[in-house]
């Protein structure tokens, strides 16, 4: 269980990025975090493991306030808490095992990490994941020489390769076609279901977000505007998160999301509309 | 739109430069040949040498041809030594190198004070000539190879290390997050995040390095440091040109072989 209290950070820059922002994941499920760019969304995921300090606030991960730990605590908090990025950032001169493999580091000491010796159970679960992501025969492959797709289910069987008790996910899809973003997203939503990992999820896509979250939050200026199910999206709230524009053709039409049924929006789009909300 | 305003709206002139540009490039030509005469000013060349100079290097070929084969048997000892020389103060500053590169890059180093200290490291390395290396080198543990070693050592250090720091700061920063992220220690991420994006380039520098090491341990011999340049000075002391000559050209091969080798290796890596 996940409990963000009065979340602010303000950078070097003066950038306040997050202005007081509260919320609680108490149940396994996806949250998808929208809202324009420069809301904070990554700002706010990026807190919760402490890649970016936050200035105050607390993060509550089951009952362990992760801004009070020393460097130490936090790496081994950091192992329960697995993060998957929007540019994938995999090792790319490594092959895709050794970086599935880099997902249990925290778990081995320096020397097996220097011999590039991982417990037998590690190997084997890699194994599972490669399967389970549709990587299959790839163990070996260097991960430079994979699509935009394929890195991107490494970086997700990497995060799972951490077993962790919350996933991080900072717009999984922004740099895929629409196609594999669904691949990808559904990849994603399946396994947090499976494990019963709770997943906090940006994303710029409405659709994508409505059709596989179980909960929406909508973040603007670094403060959360809308906390709620997909279907309660319509154009007022759309309005509130991103300013003014015609939403007739995004806002919730509930439960009934088809996928075929219409062209996914691209993720320019919605980058112009939130420059000028 | 009237003609004009469409003219000027859509000019059919465009230059790169301002003037204001292209005057500032011609002042900077201008400073340099100035710079480049008060030079040759300053430093009283004596021009009546030039005069027959030619003469003169025309004399030195006659004289080195032709060249004493025999004198072979004497040169392949010290040649080899001078390749040992190099191979072995190449493979110390790859282990030396190392550690100091990651206390020179910002993003690598502890703090302040540490990459102060690799940066002083590198740039003392840099700062001062292997031949010069060498004498001090020569003056603590005597003449010999090793004064020559460590001489290629001290100079090649500051080389390797600063490309190699380099390289370091331009890594990719995405990368090393994500190896924080999943709870890794700082010396994990260095090993897993930091060091296979920087091993090209230290198996490039590295052999690069060697090359211009062979190069520069032929003269290590004029300061005592060991290596061929012993008898090279020697040689070109007695006036015994047919020597050298065959000394310049063992020293060519070899030059030729290590670039030929060096090259080779830096375009299988990457
Ligand atoms: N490292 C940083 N230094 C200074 N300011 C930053 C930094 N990172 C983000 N900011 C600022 O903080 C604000 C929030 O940025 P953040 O990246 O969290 O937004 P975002 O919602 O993720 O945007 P996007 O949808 O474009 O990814 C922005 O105004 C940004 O300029
Ligand atoms: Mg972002």
């Amino acid at each position: 269980m996940l409990t963000i209290t009065d979340l602010f950070k303000r950078y070097p820059t003066g950038q306040r990025a997050l202005n007081g922002v509260s919320l609680t994941v108490d149940l396994p499920q996806v949250v998808a975090i929208i809202g324009p760019s420069g809301a904070g969304k990554s700002t706010l995921l990026r807190c919760v493991n402490r890649l970016v300090e936050p200035t105050s606030g607390s993060v509550v991960l089951d009952g362990i306030d992760i801004t009070k730990l020393s460097r130490r605590e936090l790496r081994r908090a950091r192992r329960r808490m697995g993060m998957i990025f929007q540019e994938y950032n995999l090792v790319e001169r490594l092959t895709v095992m050794e970086n599935l493999l880099s997902g249990r580091l925290g778990y081995v000491g320096f020397w097996r990490t220097y011999r590039r010796r991982y417990p037998p159970e590690d190997i084997r679960m890699a194994y599972e994941l490669l399967d389970r992501v549709g990587l299959t025969g790839y163990e070996d492959t260097r991960a430079d020489a994979l699509s935009g797709g394929e890195r991107q289910r490494v970086g997700i069987a990497r995060a799972l390769m951490q077993q962790p008790e919350l996933l991080l996910v900072d717009e999984p899809t922004a740099s895929l076609d629409p196609k594999t973003s669904r691949q990808i997203m559904r990849i994603i939503v399946e396994l947090a279901q499976e494990r019963g990992t709770p997943a906090l999820l940006n994303i710029h896509d409405v659709v994508l977000a409505q059709s596989f979250a179980d909960r929406v939050i909508g973040l603007r200026a670094g403060k959360v505007v809308f906390d709620g199910a997909p279907n309660g999206l319509d154009e007022k709230v759309l309005t509130e998160i991103y300013g003014e524009e015609d939403w007739s053709t995004t806002a919730a039409r509930g439960e009934d999301e088809d996928e075929g049924g219409k062209p996914p929006r691209r993720r320019g789009d919605m980058e112009s509309e939130a420059a000028v909300g | 739109m009237t003609v004009e305003e469409h003219a000027r709206r859509y000019p059919e002139v465009w230059r790169r430069f301002s003037p204001r540009q292209t005057l500032v490039r011609y002042a900077w030509y201008a400073g340099i040949v100035f710079v480049a005469l008060w030079s040759v000013r300053q430093l009283e060349i004596p021009w009546l040498y030039f005069l027959d100079a030619h003469v003169q290097a025309a004399d030195l070929l006659v004289r080195m041809f032709p060249p004493d084969w025999a004198f072979i048997e004497q040169v392949l000892d010290p040649l080899i030594e001078t390749i040992h020389i190099a191979t072995l103060g190449t493979a110390f500053t790859f282990i030396i190198a190392f550690p100091i590169a990651f206390l020179s890059a910002r993003n690598t180093t502890y703090n302040d004070l540490t990459w102060l200290i690799g940066r002083f490291i590198l740039v003392t390395s840099r700062s001062v000539n292997t031949v010069v290396w060498g004498l001090v080198f020569v003056a603590i543990f005597g003449p010999g190879p090793v004064a020559g070693i460590w001489a290629i050592t001290a100079r090649s250090i500051g080389f390797m290390g600063k490309l190699i720091a380099e390289a370091i700061e331009e890594v990719d920063e995405g990368t090393i997050e994500a190896i924080e992220a999943t709870g890794a220690s700082r010396l994990q991420v260095l090993w897993i995040g930091v060091l296979p994006q920087v091993l090209p380039i230290i198996w490039g520098t590295s052999i690069y390095r060697w090359d211009i090491n062979i190069r520069e341990s032929t003269v290590l011999g004029f300061v005592g440091a060991g290596g061929i340049g012993i008898i090279l000075y020697s040689s070109i002391n007695l006036f015994a040109w047919s020597e050298v000559g065959i000394i310049i050209i063992s020293i060519f091969v070899v030059v030729v072989f290590s670039e030929f080798v060096s090259a080779a290796v830096r375009q299988r890596i990457t």
